[in-house]
C-alpha cells in the first residue's frame, strides 16, 4: 500500500475512535446528573410515580453500558431522544424530538457558517499574500494592526460594535436575524448579513496572520534566494515559488479557523438572536435540557473533529516528504 | 580607600564582577521596554489598582438599587443605571474586581493541576504518561467553550463549579505546553546527575526543571490568563456565567444590549453595553502586548525578518 493511504487511514481511524470516546463522555455526562434531577425537571408536585416512570425513560435503571448503546444505536439512526422541557408533573408528555428541535437549526447554522466561510478565506488568502508581498510597508502595518487588535477582542464586542454603526446609528442592515426556512435566499444573506460579518473579522484575522507568517518563513530558504538571484520579481517569487509551498500550513489553519467557527457561531447567534444550533444549546444549557445539550455537544464536538481531521490529511498529503517516499 | 592607589588586577575583575541587583535588572529591562508593553503594563496595573480597591473607589454599592432604571449618563450616575436601577460605573468597577478575580483564580488553578501533571508526565515517562496524554488528546478534541456548556449544565452555573470547569479544561493546554518543554530538559546530564545522587521528585521538579522552563510557562501564563478571561465574559455573556447579582463584565453586556438600538436618539446610553466589553477587550489586547515582549526578550524570537 502507498505510504500516503496508510497514513491518510490511520488518521481516519484515529478520528473515529476520537469521535467515539468524545461520544463517550458526553454520554457520561448524564452520570453525574445530581440524584434529585427528576424532581428539578419535573417541578415539585411531581408525585412518586411520575419522578420514578421519569427514571425509567431516561433508563436509570439498567446498567450504564447497556444505556450507551441505546443512546448510540440511538444517535446513529438520527434518533436523540426526546426534550426534557415540557414534560409536566402530570404526567403528561408534551415534549419535543430533539431531532425535531435541531434539524431545522442545523440547516441555519451551516448556510451561515458557509456563507462566513465563502467570504473569509478568499479575503484572508488575499490579504495574507498581499501583506507578506508588501510587508512593512504601511498598508501591511495598518492590516496588521487591525488584525491584531480584532483577534483579542470579544466577538460579542466586536458585534455591538458593527450593530452600533452599521444597524443602530445608520439602519443599512438589520440587527435582528431572524432567517425561516419560508425566506428567498437574497433575504436570509441580508438577514445574516451581520453576524457573517462579526464571525468574518474574528476568524479573517488569524488566517491572515498564519498565511502571511508562513509564506515569509519560507521566504528564508535558500531556494527563494537562488530565485531571487536569477532576478525574479518579489511577486513571482512569492506567487510561483512560495505559495505552493506554503499550502499544507495554510490549508491547516483554515481549516482549523473554520473549527472555530463552531465554537464562535455560539455567540454571535445568541447575540443576533440567530435561530441556530448554538442558541438552542445555549438556551437548553440556562434550562438544563439535558437531552438537547448532549446532541448539540455531538453535533459541535463532531463538525470540530472532522474539520481538524480534514487538516491534518491536507497536511499530509501535501507535504512531498511523504508523497515520494525514497 | 587604600584599593584606589595601588592598582590590583583581582580588585578590577572583583569590581566588574560585582553583579546588579535584581531591582536594577528589572529596572533596565523596563527601560528598554517598547512603548506597546508599556501600555500594557499601565493598563494591567490600573485594572488591578481598581480591582484591589473597589470599595473604596465605587460612588454606589455593587447591587445598590435606585429608584430610576435607565438613567442618563451624568449627574448622580457617571454612566447611567442598568434595567433594575443599578449604578453601571459603581459596577463596572466592581466588574473588574470579580471578573479579573475569578479568571486569575482560574488560571492559577489551571496552572497548578496542569503544570505539576506535564511535569510528572515528562519525568516517568511511563504508562502515566501514556494515559494523561491520550486522555488530554480526546478532551482537546472537544471545543472548549461547547464542553464548558455542557458541564455547566449539568453541575449548574455557580462561581466555584464556573472556576473548577474552566480550569479543569484549561489545565490540558497547560500539560501539553509543560509536558513539552520540560521533555527537551528532563534528559539534560544535570537532571540525571540529580535524580542518581538520590534526589525525590518534587526536589527534582522544584529545583532542576521548573526554572528552567519558566520563560515559556510565564508567557503562557498571561495567553491562559486573556483567554480564561475571554471564555468566562463570554460566558457569562450567554447568561450561564457568573450569576446576578454579582457585578460581572460578561452579564453587563447582555443585560444593557438593548440600549444599542437607541444609538440614534441617545448615543451616549447606546455606548453602555459597550462600555464593559471594551473593558474587557482592553485588558486582552494590554496582557497580549506584555507577553509578546516578554517572548521577544526570553527566547529572541522576532516576528520575522
Amino acid at each position: 500500500m502507498h505510504p500516503i493511504v496508510k497514513t491518510v487511514i490511520q488518521r481516519l481511524m484515529l478520528g473515529v475512535f476520537t469521535l467515539f470516546l468524545v461520544s463517550l463522555i458526553i454520554f457520561s455526562a448524564i452520570q453525574f446528573l445530581p440524584g434529585d434531577f427528576g424532581e428539578a425537571v419535573l417541578g415539585q408536585s411531581a408525585t412518586e410515580d411520575t419522578v420514578a416512570a421519569f427514571r425509567k425513560e431516561l433508563g436509570l435503571d439498567q446498567p450504564a453500558y447497556k444505556r450507551y448503546f441505546n443512546w448510540v444505536g440511538g444517535v446513529v439512526q438520527g434518533d436523540f431522544g426526546s426534550s426534557f422541557s415540557g414534560r409536566a408533573s402530570s404526567g403528561v408528555d408534551r415534549s419535543r424530538k430533539v431531532v425535531d428541535l435541531i434539524a431545522p437549526r442545523l440547516e441555519n447554522t451551516l448556510f451561515l457558517a458557509s456563507m462566513t466561510a465563502l467570504i473569509a478565506v478568499p479575503l484572508a488568502l488575499f490579504l495574507g499574500i498581499t501583506t507578506a508581498l508588501y510587508r512593512n510597508s504601511i498598508y501591511d502595518r495598518v492590516v496588521n494592526a487591525v488584525t491584531l487588535t480584532t483577534i483579542a477582542t470579544p466577538e460579542f464586542f466586536v458585534a455591538y460594535i458593527l450593530i452600533l454603526f452599521l444597524a443602530s446609528l445608520n439602519q443599512w442592515l438589520p440587527s435582528l436575524a431572524n432567517i425561516d426556512a419560508s425566506m428567498s435566499l437574497g433575504e436570509k444573506i441580508y438577514k445574516s448579513a451581520l453576524p457573517s460579518l462579526t464571525l468574518t473579522l474574528v476568524i479573517v484575522a488569524h488566517m491572515m496572520r498564519m498565511t502571511r507568517a508562513a509564506i515569509i518563513n519560507l521566504l528564508a530558504s535558500p531556494y527563494i534566494e537562488m530565485a531571487r538571484l536569477k532576478g525574479l520579481s518579489s511577486r513571482q517569487v512569492i506567487l510561483r515559488h512560495a505559495l505552493p509551498n506554503a499550502w499544507a500550513p495554510i490549508a491547516t489553519v483554515i481549516a482549523f479557523n473554520l473549527a472555530y467557527l463552531v465554537v464562535g457561531v455560539v455567540i454571535v447567534e445568541v447575540v443576533f438572536v440567530y435561530p441556530g444550533v448554538g442558541q438552542l444549546m445555549v438556551d437548553a444549557v440556562r434550562t438544563r435540557d439535558i437531552p438537547v445539550v448532549q446532541a448539540s455537544a455531538l453535533f459541535f464536538a463532531g463538525t470540530y473533529i472532522m474539520l481538524n481531521l480534514i487538516a491534518d490529511i491536507i497536511g499530509i498529503i501535501t507535504n512531498p516528504r511523504i508523497l515520494h517516499p525514497r | 580607600m587604600s584599593d584606589e592607589q595601588t592598582y590590583s588586577a583581582a580588585g578590577e575583575v572583583g569590581q566588574v564582577r560585582q553583579r546588579r541587583t535584581r531591582l536594577q535588572r528589572i529596572w533596565l529591562d523596563l527601560k528598554k521596554a517598547p512603548p506597546t508593553a508599556i501600555f500594557g503594563m499601565l493598563v494591567v496595573s490600573i485594572y488591578a489598582f481598581v480591582a484591589l480597591f473597589a470599595p473604596f473607589l465605587a460612588p454606589h454599592g455593587e447591587a445598590q438599587i435606585f429608584k430610576e432604571p435607565y438613567a442618563a449618563w451624568g449627574g448622580q450616575f457617571l454612566l447611567g443605571t442598568d434595567q433594575i436601577g443599578r449604578d453601571i460605573f459603581s459596577r463596572l468597577i466592581y466588574g473588574a474586581r470579580n471578573t479579573i478575580g475569578i479568571a486569575l483564580t482560574t488560571t492559577i488553578l489551571s496552572f497548578a493541576v496542569g503544570g505539576s501533571l506535564g511535569l510528572i508526565a515528562a519525568i516517568n515517562q511511563n504508562w502515566v504518561d501514556q494515559v494523561m496524554s491520550r486522555l488530554v488528546d480526546v478532551l482537546m478534541a472537544i471545543p472548549s467553550l461547547i464542553f464548558a456548556l455542557m458541564l455547566l449544565s449539568i453541575f449548574g452555573s455557580t462561581t466555584w463549579g464556573l472556576i473548577i470547569i474552566i480550569a479543569m479544561l484549561d489545565s490540558t493546554r497547560v500539560f501539553r505546553l509543560t509536558r513539552a518543554v520540560s521533555l527537551n530538559v528532563v534528559v539534560m546530564d544535570y537532571v540525571e546527575a540529580a535524580r542518581l545522587r538520590g534526589e525525590k521528585l518534587p526536589w527534582i521538579m522544584r529545583r532542576e526543571i521548573l526554572p528552567n522552563i519558566l520563560p515559556p510557562l510565564v508567557a503562557e501564563f498571561g495567553l491562559r490568563f486573556s483567554f480564561v478571561f475571554l471564555a468566562i465574559a463570554a460566558l457569562s455573556f450567554l447568561g450561564v456565567g457568573i450569576q446576578p447579582p454579582t457585578a460581572d463584565w460578561g452579564s453587563m453586556v447582555r443585560e444593557n444590549a438593548s440600549l444599542i438600538q437607541f444609538a440614534k436618539y441617545d448615543l451616549k446610553g447606546a455606548m453602555t453595553p459597550l462600555m464593559p466589553a471594551a473593558a474587557i477587550a482592553l485588558l486582552t489586547v494590554a496582557v497580549n502586548f506584555i507577553v509578546d515582549w516578554f517572548l521577544q526578550k526570553t527566547s529572541g524570537l522576532k516576528d520575522e525578518q
